[in-house]
């Protein structure tokens, strides 16, 4: 077994209005980043499990996803895996 | 007849949806959402409003995980009635009973206020075209159509008191206005119909969707 650090973002998709990530290019604007065109705002989460291979860790993260991290009506997601320890 | 209302931790408009199923002449029970019995004793059942497990993640996405949901969906597929009151209607969308998602309200402000909202479908013998005047108080109300899902049945829309359905009448940004959409037996709404029985507080109307509840009870 060995231990992976997965880093989960979920974003809203691109079909989707997302209130959030305007008001906060509204804000930058007026803090004077004239240059920002987009913001989306989303969710990151980092998730350290056990697996007996990064292959079966990747399954794993990613049927999280699917079932609770995000609602693939609205959001995407993606994610990396980094080998954290080995252990027996 | 007999209707059963969940209590989720941060569920807080069951007792008052206890009320209106009274005030139309049924008795209902609290159940809480830990439980395991089966609820064929019931002849409907109310998903209210509220915060349940504090909104984590998203509006309902930890209450489809307790225990009672199994039996909950069980119950939809049997036929019987099944209605989600705001909190209620976002957890059965994030359990797949309802087809879509609520967003956060592109206001991004949690609106607490008086709607009127337009019956576009005769779920459970609503009448179309009848105007409702129910209050709201709610943060992710923005209905978003799933793309895939087959296309939904609208019950309520946001309209203005004469009935009209324009962008000013639609308080969280909502899709097409929706405020409330049915699939089969399943009902969810944003509106809080059981905060508009009685004249003190301010309207009668939600009277008539839990009149409705107990005409869905007859015809199974």
């Amino acid at each position: 077994m060995s231990g992976f650090l997965a880093r989960v973002y979920v974003s809203p998709r691109a079909s989707v209005r997302d209130p959030e990530g305007s008001t906060i290019l509204d804000g930058l604007h007026q803090l004077g980043f004239s240059s920002v065109e987009i913001v989306r705002a989303g969710r990151y989460f980092e998730i350290v499990l056990e697996a007996d291979s990064g292959h079966i860790a990747e399954e794993q993260v990613d049927l999280m996803c699917r079932k609770l991290l995000a609602n693939p009506v609205i959001e995407d997601y993606r994610f990396d895996l980094q080998v954290e320890s080995s252990v027996e | 007849m007999k209707v059963g209302v969940v209590v989720f931790p941060g569920t807080n408009c069951d007792r008052d949806t206890v009320a209106a199923v009274e005030a139309v002449g049924h008795v209902a029970d609290l159940l809480w959402h830990a439980s395991t019995d089966p609820l064929p004793a019931y002849d409907a059942i109310v998903l209210p409003g509220g915060f349940a497990h504090g909104d984590a993640l998203r509006a309902g996405a930890i209450a489809r995980f307790s225990p009672i949901m199994p039996r909950v969906v069980e119950f939809a597929h049997s036929g019987r009635p099944v209605l989600g009151i705001c909190n209620g209607f976002q957890v059965l969308v994030e359990c797949g009973l309802l087809p879509g998602a609520l967003l956060r309200n592109d206001s991004l402000q949690f609106r607490s206020e008086w709607v009127h909202c337009r019956v576009e479908a005769p779920v459970w013998g609503l009448q179309p075209g009848a105007v409702l005047r129910m209050p709201i108080a709610h943060g992710m109300g923005n209905y978003f159509p799933d793309p895939e899902a087959p296309s939904v049945e609208v019950a309520l829309r946001y309209c203005d008191p004469s009935g009209r359905v324009t962008a000013a009448a639609n308080p969280n940004g909502s899709w097409d206005n929706v405020a409330g959409i049915a699939s089969g037996n399943v009902f969810g709404l944003m509106p809080h119909p059981e905060r508009a029985i009685s004249d003190v507080l301010g309207s009668r109307d939600g009277l008539y969707i839990f009149e409705a509840l107990t005409r869905a009870l007859v015809a199974v």
